[in-house]
């Protein structure tokens, strides 16, 4: 099959490797037919995430038709539509009974990994790092889906892949991230960070009932799209002092809720993606907490910052005595995919988003590599890139 | 965590709650619910997993089990109701093997075991089941002990355990973990890879 390799720093390649087969009896194998490259993975691309593997297949965003499950998988037949969630999850340990799911206990073999970094382990992911389990990706003809019982989610006939593909990784991401703000009637939400998890953190912010929802970038091209596409208020953080403004734009308040979807290497040039590994601490790195110092000085008292951008290290000068003074929550954490998705196909079925918005390039898995070097390179243009086999 | 084991002076002593098993041989005083012993290496490992004690014991309780889930063992026969012969991987991959006797068995709660007389790899280990706080499952804590050997399988011991014994102890006890809760062991042996042009 054709699969999308990493070879090293800015080295991706499209080449032919071996079909997935059956490993386990709660596989599924699904024939991709249509994949995504996240903003995570431009990470992988610059080499700055540690435990990648010469060959190894990329993608964690990804749906397509069963074309064979085996025999503990009851619920799935081929033929069936299903996206995948990017992160692998058992369905049957402590964290994926409380829906925890990005916690799974038993689906990453190199789990002692992050036990080292963290003091405990993580889920794995598909096309990750070995890190995240050494999985292959999406980012191919077809994947090997373990847990395929507990993960894939069907969908019905009649609706565009385009439409349900982001219920993978992103929408749920942006969604959690609202979520997580407890939102309350007559609220006002900030988001840094214009990427497609800010796209989607601004609808859903909307979604849950939000009164305003304001965006912050400097990426014209992006704050465009929030102001345009997803309706909120920009501001352009190099054109002008972003506390300010937010005071200016709530009666002196601050926002009840603020919302980093920027992570760890934000100096305020975008978003940077819907999750990420160790980079900081393998490296001996900081993180650089622009937007999420930003977001705990901006906060109104007793409000909640939750941080779907990713971090992976120590960080410095943490406002932590602002969190205290102000009695903030902090809310952050993978993205449970698994718990969201079903609640998001429905609000996909009923018309109240569609999320194919954010889509700004549609090419071939073919074009793989000159995607990922022109995502890279182009932020400004290159917002989303969904790929079909050919 | 790593530590001396005790010593047949101060053996490592703990209570047990429940009689032996009829048919078991008892132990000498002072030494019940104690992993048996090798003065050598200890190394001991916990993890709680979400099933009841008993079942966790039923599994563990047929050795031939093992080697399902603890990557080493190649194989467990069992001679009789206390003896079994366990074989790994050698040295050069041949096999090693050694006859083990059961030492303790209390079931839904302890089981020990060690390597008898002139075994090439002295060693024992024991694992103790107790139900976790509510509903959380059943914390399971593993314990061996074992001469080093000297020569090509000191050489060996050594390679595996490069980093630090307790980790290969870990990844048993996690893979027993995904068994018992999953029914599977996770994997990507066998998975797509680029093919050599």
């Amino acid at each position: 099959m054709r699969a999308t390799c990493w070879y090293g720093k800015q080295d991706m390649r499209s080449e032919t490797a071996s079909d997935p087969r059956l490993l386990n009896p709660r596989d599924a194998i699904v024939r991709v037919t249509l994949t995504a490259i996240c903003g995570s993975d431009l990470h992988l691309y610059n080499g700055k995430i540690p435990t990648l593997e010469k060959g190894d297949i990329l993608g964690h965003e990804f749906m397509g038709e069963v074309m064979e499950a085996c025999r503990g998988v009851k619920n799935l037949i081929p033929g069936d539509r299903v996206v995948i969630p990017f992160h692998i999850s058992c369905g049957n340990c402590f964290f994926c009974k409380q829906e925890l799911f990005s916690l799974c206990d038993n689906s990453n073999p190199n789990a002692a990994l992050g036990e080292t970094m963290y003091g405990h382990g993580n889920a794995a992911a598909f096309g990750y790092t070995h890190m995240y389990g050494g999985y292959a990706g999406g980012q191919a003809e077809f994947v090997r889906v373990p847990f395929a019982d507990t993960g894939a989610l069907k969908i019905p006939s009649g609706i565009p892949d385009e439409k349900v593909l982001f219920l993978s990784d992103i929408f749920p991401t942006g969604f959690m991230a609202a979520d997580n703000c407890h939102i309350q009637p007559g609220d006002t939400v900030a988001v840094w960070g214009c990427g497609p998890v800010g796209q989607f953190a601004i609808k859903s912010a909307y979604l849950l009932g939000a009164e305003r929802v304001i965006a912050i970038d400097n990426v014209p091209e992006r704050l465009a799209m929030a102001k345009e596409k997803a309706g909120a208020e920009v501001l352009n953080h190099e054109k002008m002092n972003v506390r300010d403004a937010l005071d200016e734009l709530t009666g002196g308040r601050g926002p009840d809720a603020c919302i980093d979807a920027v992570g760890m290497e934000g100096h305020g040039d975008g978003l940077l993606g819907a999750y990420d590994a160790v980079k900081t601490a393998v490296l001996l790195e900081m993180d650089r907490p622009y937007a999420l110092r930003q977001a705990i000085q901006a906060c109104r008292s007793g409000g909640t910052v939750s941080v779907p951008g990713v971090y992976g290290g120590f960080i410095d000068k943490f406002p932590f005595g602002a969190i205290f003074a102000k009695a903030l929550t902090i809310k952050a954490g993978q993205t449970h995919v698994h718990k969201y998705m079903k609640r998001l196909l429905q609000y996909v079925l009923d018309g109240k988003i569609d999320p194919s918005f954010v889509i700004s390039h549609r090419l071939t898995l073919a074009d793989a590599p000159t995607a990922y070097k022109e995502f890279n390179d182009k932020e400004a243009d290159w917002i989303k890139v969904v790929m079909r086999p050919n | 965590m790593q530590e001396r084991a005790g010593t047949a002076d101060k053996p490592f002593v703990q209570e047990s709650k429940k009689e032996h098993v009829s048919g078991v041989r008892p132990v000498e005083d002072g030494q019940e619910k104690s992993t048996p012993l090798f003065g050598g290496i200890r190394i001991q490992e916990s993890m709680t997993i979400g099933r009841p004690a008993a079942a966790l014991y039923a599994y563990w309780r047929d050795f031939t089990n093992l080697p399902r889930f603890c990557k080493q063992l190649r194989d467990v026969t069992i001679i009789d109701s206390l003896r079994s012969r366990w074989t790994v991987n050698g040295p050069g991959d041949k096999p090693l093997t050694w006859e083990a006797e059961l030492i303790e068995d209390i079931p839904e709660e302890f089981i020990s075991w060690r390597s008898v007389e002139k075994a090439e790899f002295e060693n024992a280990g024991s694992v103790r089941f107790r139900p976790a706080p509510a509903d959380r499952g059943t914390e399971v804590q593993l314990i061996m002990t074992y001469n080093p050997p000297g020569g090509p399988l000191g050489s060996l011991i050594a390679k595996l355990t490069a980093k630090e014994p307790a980790v290969l102890l870990r990844e048993q006890l996690r893979r027993f973990k995904q068994l018992m809760e999953t029914g599977e062991i996770a994997t990507t042996d066998g998975q797509p890879a680029v093919i050599k042009s």
